[in-house]
């Protein structure tokens, strides 16, 4: 595989009045060129840290990186200099984040916004720059460009915004989007133009990839060619799409999709629920970081931590169910 | 399920007014709900299903008669029929003091579960309050059954005198869930009761409120943006769009074949977790 972005031993840890929050505590997680990789957690599983920790967005204090290495085209972006990181923001390596109403600034308008980011990266003219940013935004279908460059952020409504995000994370054709959560807070039908739109812009941009962070499997399957679960600052399973959803290794992802009520074929009477709730981040446990609310937990399970392993050729699972190569238990 | 018709809402109509200039003079309005009729009948689920400002809150919140409190000149129209043992009463014109005997048999459960309880009151205190405020219950009554309610959302008794900090979010929606049952209410209007909680807690709520619909015979009306889950929680299902009901009908003939546009395209854009449907989407 033509790896783009490979995550090793990705430690994140916020140092907070509580003690030591472990939010994102040793995380492997590879990228291929021209992938859409789905990210998918509850809340405080760690899945946002992971992505701020790529672009080296946390806030320190009291977040910082304690260890790791992330390989992007064969640099480590934790030992790049401020400088030469701000470089790689927005320019290789891109971002949308969920909240269309807070990502723009409201005192600015659209089109200075968008003309930022061309001229903060690229020695062009302004009249240069507001060409392409008027193309840009008429490549993610905002109406009349030329008039909406001038408008503010309120006067566009949440899907528009998130169109404008797009354009502006696209617009120097970065070789990676990290998209987290860029439909939770749109309505579902605006939700799909938006998930269509990403694939869209990504198709035209030969060997792009798209690390997609969401809550939601739904969209995963939608949207995705490779999944990866989190739970507890760890990656607990990898799979290829269509295997992750037609065969889940992990306890924790046969839970989420049970889970999960359909809106097409049969109905079932109740939902299958995982006990519990997500641990505390300040207390999670020593072993496997599912233990306390996993029906098949046995006796390794709480005190050691299961290594993420191979189980079948491309599928990834930390689970002590499956011991190097062992039947699958479930 | 028999079909006694519990809420009858009539021809509702709500506007809002929009005041403007520098006197704020009244300049115009929004019809946020145009004219919707429905009934709920005892023991039912009605979904109520729409994008953000199709007006499906509002017309939970008409239905308790809250607009008026929340909303200066709100102008609301049509009628809210409410069955009671002693007959049938409209709900929409009485006052706030008219309404208090009827609110203990129309309660609501709300998103989001950390601004709807009072950080600064106990479980005791906010699961108890309805109880003060409907009942002659002795304090030490009120205390039994706010413990015998914690434990019918799946809560322990024991956490009584702790504050909503100390739970999670879905402990704190079922705190929501048994001050909304204090009062032995026939329907409760649930408005986005799990959209703020993460997946696996989702589930467990979902479970919980129709255990206690079984339990108690209660009638739900659930308001939620959420399709596969209204689709799993509801027998009737109501669209709307705009203020109005575009569709409604049992669950499974919405799902299974929508008349409307609007709901074949709302029906359309829901994510399936499943990666064949993708493939059936986009050849």
């Amino acid at each position: 595989m033509n790896e783009l972005l490979a995550i090793r031993g990705l430690r994140t840890y916020f140092h907070t009045e509580s003690g030591v929050a472990k939010a994102v505590d040793g995380v492997d997680l590879d990228i291929a060129q021209g992938e859409v990789l789905g990210l998918v957690g509850e809340s405080g599983s760690g899945k946002s840290v992971t992505a701020l920790s790529i672009l080296r967005l946390i806030p320190d204090p009291p977040g910082r990186i304690v260890a790791g290495d992330i390989l992007f085209k064969g640099r480590d972006l934790l030992k790049l200099s401020w400088d030469d990181i701000r470089e790689i923001r927005g320019n290789a390596i891109s971002m949308v984040f969920q909240e269309p109403m807070t990502s723009l600034n409201p005192v600015f308008t659209i089109g200075m916004q968008v003309m930022e980011v061309i001229q903060a990266h690229e020695k062009v003219s302004r009249r240069e720059a507001h060409r392409r940013a008027v193309d840009i935004l008429t490549e993610v279908g905002i109406p009349d460009p030329e008039q909406r460059m001038k408008q503010y952020p309120h006067h566009f409504s949440g899907g528009q915004r998130q169109r404008v995000m797009i354009a502006i994370a696209l617009v120097l054709n970065p070789s990676l989007l990290i998209a987290d959560e860029p439909t939770t807070a749109l309505d579902v039908t605006i939700q799909a133009q938006i998930l269509d739109l990403m694939l869209e812009m990504k198709a035209r941009r030969a060997g792009a990839s798209i690390l997609l962070i969401t809550h939601n499997l739904a969209v995963v399957a939608e949207t995705c060619d490779r999944v990866a679960v989190m739970y507890g600052g760890k990656i607990q399973e990898v799979a290829p799409i269509d295997t992750l959803f037609k065969t889940p290794f992990h306890p924790y992802t046969h839970g989420l999709l049970g889970s999960i009520p359909s809106v097409e074929g049969p109905k079932a009477r109740r939902l299958t629920v995982i006990p519990g709730s997500v641990p505390d981040i300040h207390q999670l446990p020593v072993g496997c970081k599912f233990v306390t609310r996993c029906p098949y937990a046995f006796e390794p399970c709480p005190d050691n931590e299961p290594p993420l392993i191979e189980e079948s050729p491309g599928h990834w699972v930390r689970c002590h169910l499956y011991p190097h190569g062992g039947k699958a238990a479930i | 399920m028999s079909s006694e018709i519990l809420l009858d809402v009539q021809n509702l109509v709500v506007k809002f007014p929009v005041f403007g200039g520098v006197l704020l003079r009244r300049v115009g309005e929004v019809e946020a709900v145009k004219g919707i009729s429905f009934q709920l009948n005892r023991g039912e689920t009605l979904g109520l299903v729409g994008e953000s400002g199709c007006g499906k809150t509002t017309v939970g919140r008409a239905i308790i008669n809250i607009l008026r409190a929340m909303s200066y000149r709100v102008e609301i129209s049509g009628k809210v029929l409410y069955r009671t043992d002693s007959g049938v009463i409209d709900l929409l014109p009485l006052t706030r003091t008219q309404m208090r005997p009827y609110r203990a048999g129309i309660q609501m459960v709300f998103q989001d579960p950390y601004s709807s309880l009072n950080p600064r009151k106990t479980v005791d205190q906010i699961v108890g309050e309805p109880l003060r405020i409907h009942t002659e219950m002795t304090r030490a009554e009120r205390a039994d059954r706010v413990r015998w309610l914690l434990e019918k959302v799946g809560l322990s008794a024991r956490h009584v005198n702790r504050y909503p900090h100390e739970f999670s979010g879905g402990q704190r929606q079922r705190i929501g869930i048994a001050r909304a049952l204090a009062t032995n209410p026939k329907i409760v209007i649930a408005d986005e009761p799990v959209s703020a909680l993460d997946v696996s807690i989702q589930a467990q709520v979902i479970n919980v409120m129709q255990d206690l619909q079984e339990e108690f015979g209660l009638s739900y009306i659930f308001i939620a943006h959420d399709l596969s889950v209204v689709r799993h929680i509801s027998n009737r299902i109501a669209v709307m769009s705009w203020g109005n009901i575009v569709e409604i009908g049992p669950a499974e003939q919405i799902y299974k074949h929508p008349q409307h546009p609007y709901s074949q395209t709302l029906l359309a854009a829901a994510p399936r977790p499943d990666p064949a449907y993708r493939r059936r989407r986009t050849s």
